[in-house]
């Protein structure tokens, strides 16, 4: 007699602990082995593309904050680049240097998430509370700079919104001084631990070739062994003047991707403090008037500087006609913008593209003929924000 | 940069002749136009010449223009990390024409393109599973196209009396008010038509 088997369809999220977000997985598992996944993915879509072609170049800039919520300011980054090409201002050298430090910053927020957070996925708890007491630290950075903790809204075309204060350099400087030491611990905690090996080595293993015909990017194409990394390659802003390492994993499995991340945190630590060191005085936004508004002192004594306050927070400025792709090295890979603008003061199309996206359409490869277990596990190491793949 | 763009433009140009309908180089990126029917032998070319070797897909994107005859237009993006270059492939259409899939030739064009038929109702041949990607089960529409309203058609909300989640057509205390800004000194049409008559009398 012949026994008849039936693969059983499991439904994981939306509401699920591990699932980072809103991600609803159709499993079809026979026994514990996963024979497919489909991920169901939407359930957080706030049309951010179609809202910002209804705003103002000014106005669109907030809703980059709300795509990867982790690292808001990397994500702000690839629009103000975008916006910055089509016009072509010129940024001024001190505004370069802020936007380096704080889209490290958004680097080492985004990897202390994901590396404790993965820890917490496989059953370690202590790493995420060390985590995100030193995420708060960096969060009141971004605080202290903006006036909010997450939804920064501070890169501006043409520069940064505001100067950022003496004292906010020192403590910066004094936070990145201390961090490797926590980084020694969590990697204590973690990276010769017997449990988070054998729940991370030889799981959801990528080669060279699928990372490449999947789309991944960013650390995802590096554990594989691709050294790819736009700041080095297509450097943008002051990455050229830097000094700093790619590090690139072996076999692409989960546990190799950690090491990355582990070391491109050190990595970030160090781009900081040479910019911190480099840091130049002068303007830190576009001297064009046009495009930048004017100081308030300047509002209440000049006429010229009155009109343009208004003109610039009601029509806003008019970007010529083109269209445009720029890219930056976001956390989690790729972050790229395709703007087109047909010379009004609203962008025609903003199309974003997310590097959580091909991350997460490559996870039905990625876990066939894995255990349920490892479902976790996968996707903590994919990196993945609902904000931005949903969009 | 610049100068290797002008040569991939010339080899393009050279090997593809007849399948390519323009080139142009603006901003420092190279955007190459081509027929819908030549789509899967452009990218097979683009993917697999020794100077191209475009292995990457970064994005597909589709925009709208109402106004045109061939309304829509699709913009994928690739990117060559050997020769650390990118590329962007224009493709015009109208509304009903069907675009052929690149899944075969890369496997992640397969969600792109899901999201290029949920937003904008483009419709995919061959492809191995075009459903809705972003928006609701059983969501109507493509929002992405520039004739939806902003606000949609239908907002959900939890009814008490049901005891379930249910669809209604969106009411709004007031409705989406869309202000333009465009300054009239020099932006709106009316002002313009007047200023060109006056400067062509002159002349």
């Amino acid at each position: 007699m012949t026994k008849k088997t039936k693969s059983l369809s499991l439904n994981f999220g939306p509401q699920h602990p591990a699932a980072h977000g809103v991600l609803r997985l159709i499993l079809e598992l026979d026994g514990e082995v996963v024979e497919k996944a489909d991920p169901h993915i939407g359930l957080l879509h706030r049309g951010t593309e179609k809202l910002i072609e209804q705003k103002t170049y000014t106005q669109a800039l907030p809703y980059f904050d709300r795509l990867d919520y982790v690292a808001p300011m990397n994500q702000e980054h690839a629009f103000a680049l975008a916006a910055e090409k089509l016009l072509n201002v010129e940024v001024p050298i001190r505004a370069k240097y802020i936007r380096v430090i704080f889209c490290e910053i958004g680097r080492i927020l985004s990897h202390i998430l994901n590396v404790t957070t993965q820890a917490l996925d496989v059953g370690a708890l202590t790493p995420s509370l060390w985590g995100f007491e030193e995420r708060e630290t960096l969060m009141t950075f971004y605080e202290r700079a903006s006036g909010s903790r997450l939804h920064a809204n501070y890169f501006r075309t043409g520069g940064v919104h505001k100067d950022i204060p003496l004292k906010l350099v020192e403590d910066i400087e004094k936070f990145c001084k201390s961090f490797p030491k926590i980084i020694d611990d969590l990697e204590g905690l973690l990276t010769d631990n017997r449990i988070f090996k054998q729940r991370n080595v030889e799981i959801g293993v990528v080669s060279k070739q699928e990372a490449l015909d999947h789309s991944f990017s960013g650390v995802m194409l590096r554990g594989s062994g691709v050294p790819w990394d736009l700041r080095k390659s297509q450097p943008y802003e002051i990455y050229k003047d830097l000094d700093f390492k790619i590090p690139v994993g072996k076999n692409g499995d989960c546990y190799d991707r950690y090491l990355c991340r582990i070391e491109e945190m050190r990595e970030s630590v160090k781009i900081i403090l040479q910019c911190i060191e480099k840091l130049p005085k002068g303007p830190v936004k576009s001297i064009d008037n046009k495009i930048s508004p004017p100081n308030r002192d300047d509002i209440k004594q000049s006429m010229e500087a009155l009109i343009h306050h208004f003109k610039l927070f009601t029509e806003g400025y008019r970007v010529p006609k083109g269209d445009v792709y720029t890219a930056v090295e976001a956390p989690k890979g790729e972050f790229g913008v395709y703007l087109i603008s047909d010379g009004s003061n609203k962008p025609y199309r903003c199309k974003i593209r997310a590097p959580g996206f091909s991350h997460l359409q490559a996870m039905d490869y990625l876990i066939r003929g894995h255990m349920l277990a490892d479902v976790p596990a996968v996707l903590g190491s994919l990196d993945i924000v609902f904000g931005e793949v949903d969009r | 940069m610049t100068s290797s763009l002008k040569d991939l433009e010339k080899l393009i140009n050279s090997e593809l002749s007849s399948k390519v309908k323009s080139s142009k180089i603006e901003n420092n990126e190279l955007l190459i136009e081509t027929e819908e029917n030549e789509l899967l032998d452009v990218v097979q070319f683009l993917k697999s010449n020794e100077k191209c070797k475009f292995r990457q897909l970064i994005d597909i994107a589709g925009v709208d223009y109402p106004e045109n005859e061939k309304r829509f237009e699709l913009i994928y993006l690739f990117l060559s990390h050997e020769h650390n270059l990118r590329v962007k492939l224009l493709i015009k259409f109208h509304t009903n024409q069907t675009i052929v899939s690149l899944t075969k030739i890369f496997p992640s064009a397969n969600w792109m393109e899901r999201e290029v038929f949920d937003m904008y109702g483009v419709k995919i041949k061959n492809h191995p599973d075009l459903r809705r990607i972003l928006t609701d089960y059983g969501f109507k529409g493509h929002p992405l196209r520039k004739d939806f309203p902003l606000t949609g058609f239908n907002e959900v909300r939890y009814s008490e009396k049901e005891k379930k989640v249910i669809y209604e057509p969106v009411k709004l205390e007031q409705n989406y008010r869309n202000f333009d800004f465009e300054s009239p000194w020099e932006g709106t049409s009316y002002i313009k038509e007047i200023k060109d008559n006056k400067n062509d009398k002159k002349n």
